[in-house]
């Protein structure tokens, strides 16, 4: 990416009300045609790594679910993966099991939201509302097994630290059906719409050689036509117990990627009721007594992609070095492929498409080539609500309707 | 009770500024919106702009580099205003107390730049939206 500095930057609105993290996009455009995007980041460093270093590690878990708080299952889970393999203990099945469901739980959770989000972005209020609405009976799941609504920090290095209790299994598969139904229409309605099909596809391209080539993961490659999954490629946990399919479409544009996250959203159902109806007795946890000196890595496919987590330790309690690697990282630098060429309306989409822990798209100041602000990312969400109100009136069509039954 | 703290209890509109949080906090900000709490209700209101702001919900543990920013984003704000540190990070930086490029808490970089600011918290890790509420209308009650 190439650097504009020396342009004059005005960056206005530096938080959105519903853009959470503080990163900084400068977008070069021509007229309406971007033509060079640079990032910066580093706003939200905690020097997580490094304080790491400092705990024992049976608290890292706590800290590493706070990585980010919509992957708080996945992350401890790959460093607890990690710390395994390197001290050579094996979990009890059940615990293999509950960390499946808990997983699956988050990525219902996590790819509602995005639509929500993605459904804002382009004007569709409605939609934001409804798929927020249906993640809180998987927030309130995730409470009554875990005891907190995020950040669970259910995964212990040897098993878990909470069971699934029988009495609520009845009550899981059921609210399970409920959000299946609520899906099955906001999918319905979402696929449907003539309008979002005009507003949405053929929309910020990643081809596949440039997913490749940025070496993207997660559903940002699977919507261009990229079949990776860690699920299956190196399975953790009890994927390979289970049955599911992994979901790839070809196409590469914003619609591709959303019909992924709408679809693995059945999917992680599926594995969950799965897993719930074969759930093993036993334990929970073995007894660790002390990690060994060696190192390890372990991942695991977080909702937005592969997550990647090395772990080093000397013999001692605290592991001497741990390297993360969070999906955003490798999906964050395919903007530079996708937004370039993209008319300014479509940028914001572009971005969320990416579902980049959504946070993105924030703090955006747009450079005409001549140096002039044009504008800034309030402006750019009003102008994806325009092209989308234009397309309505152009082809005459109603748009989304959502109906309850 | 001074007209302008009258006024400010009616229908606070609030501003959320991230310092560097883990998502979490802000995630059930947003929820506080959304069908299940619907905190417009109470007239509460998120704002694009701090300028229309009269209350700050701060998350996160601020970074060296989100410091200038919350700054300048209290300065912004027409006073009084009250600035709501939400959730455990915020309050005492939390789990990232000992990082090296955390320089917080929220409450610090306040008070030093404006020594009567009015400071609420709301502890939790993340706090549920039903604190966040009630931590809401309890500093609003005693103001
Ligand atoms: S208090 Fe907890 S949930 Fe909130 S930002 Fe800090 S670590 Fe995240």
């Amino acid at each position: 990416m190439k650097k504009t500095i020396g342009k004059p930057v005005l960056a206005v609105g530096p938080f959105h009300p519903l853009q959470e993290e503080i990163e900084f996009f400068q977008l070069t455009i021509d007229g309406e045609i971007v033509t060079d995007i640079d990032v910066r980041i580093s706003y939200n460093h905690r020097g997580i790594e490094k304080i790491s270093e400092t705990l024992q590690y049976d608290q890292v878990p706590f800290l590493v679910s706070r990585i980010c708080g919509i992957c708080s299952a996945s992350h401890p889970l790959a460093y607890v993966q990690a710390v395994e393999e390197m001290a050579d203990i094996t979990p009890p099945d059940r615990a293999m099991y509950i960390r499946t469901i808990i997983n699956e739980l988050e990525r219902i959770h996590s790819h509602l939201l995005w639509v929500g989000l993605g459904g804002h972005f382009i004007g569709y209020d409605t939609v934001f509302m409804w798929a927020w609405k249906y993640r809180e009976p998987v927030l309130e799941l995730l409470e009554e097994i875990t005891g907190n609504r995020n950040n669970y920090g259910n995964v212990k290095v040897g098993g878990c630290r909470e069971d699934i209790k029988d009495e609520i299994i009845p009550r899981m598969l059921k609210e399970l059906e409920t959000v299946e139904r609520k899906t099955d229409m906001l999918t319905n309605a979402i696929l449907d719409d003539p309008v979002l099909h005009a507003r949405l596809k053929g929309v910020g391209i990643l081809t596949r050689e440039d997913a490749i080539k940025c070496a993207v993961t997660g559903p940002t490659a699977r919507g261009s036509g990229v079949d990776i999954d860690v699920r299956r490629d190196d399975p953790y946990a009890a994927y390979s117990d289970l049955d599911w399919k992994v979901i790839v479409q070809p196409e590469g544009d914003v619609f591709a990627k959303a019909v992924v996250r709408l679809l693995e959203t059945f999917e992680a159902i599926k594995i969950i009721r799965q897993a719930l109806n074969k759930l093993p007795g036993g334990p929970i946890a073995v007894e660790v007594k002390d990690i060994p000196a060696g190192e390890a890595v372990g991942h695991v496919e977080a909702p937005r992609g592969e997550t990647f987590h090395y772990v080093r330790g000397d013999g001692g309690n605290t592991p001497v070095r741990h390297k993360v690697r969070a999906p955003s990282y490798v999906n964050v630098p395919s903007f530079a492929a996708s937004c370039i060429g993209q008319s300014i309306s479509d940028v914001t989409l572009t971005l969320a498409s990416v579902d980049p822990c959504y946070s993105c798209t924030e703090r955006i100041a747009v450079i005409d080539s001549d140096n002039k602000i044009v504008c800034d990312y309030n402006m750019l969400v009003k102008l994806s609500r325009e092209k989308t109100q234009r397309i309505k009136e152009e082809s005459g069509l109603e748009g989304i309707t959502l109906k309850e039954e | 009770m001074s007209w302008n703290i009258w006024a400010l209890k009616k229908s606070p509109w609030v501003f959320h500024v991230n310092t560097g949080a883990c998502n979490n906090c802000d995630i059930e900000i947003v929820n506080c919106l959304t069908p299940k709490f619907d905190v417009e209700r109470f007239g509460i209101k998120l704002v694009g702009s701090p300028r229309h702001a009269d209350a700050l919900l701060v998350t996160g543990a601020v970074t060296a580099q989100a410091r200038p920013r919350l700054e300048e984003v209290y300065r912004q704000t027409p006073k009084p205003c009250v600035v709501f540190a939400i959730g455990a990070c915020a309050c005492d930086r939390g789990i990232f107390h000992n990082s090296y490029h955390v320089v917080g808490p929220v409450d610090k970089i306040i008070k030093a730049i404006d020594p009567d600011a009015i400071i609420a918290y709301v502890p939790g890790c993340p706090p549920k939206p039903e604190a966040i509420i009630s931590g809401v209308v309890k500093a609003l009650a005693v103001l």
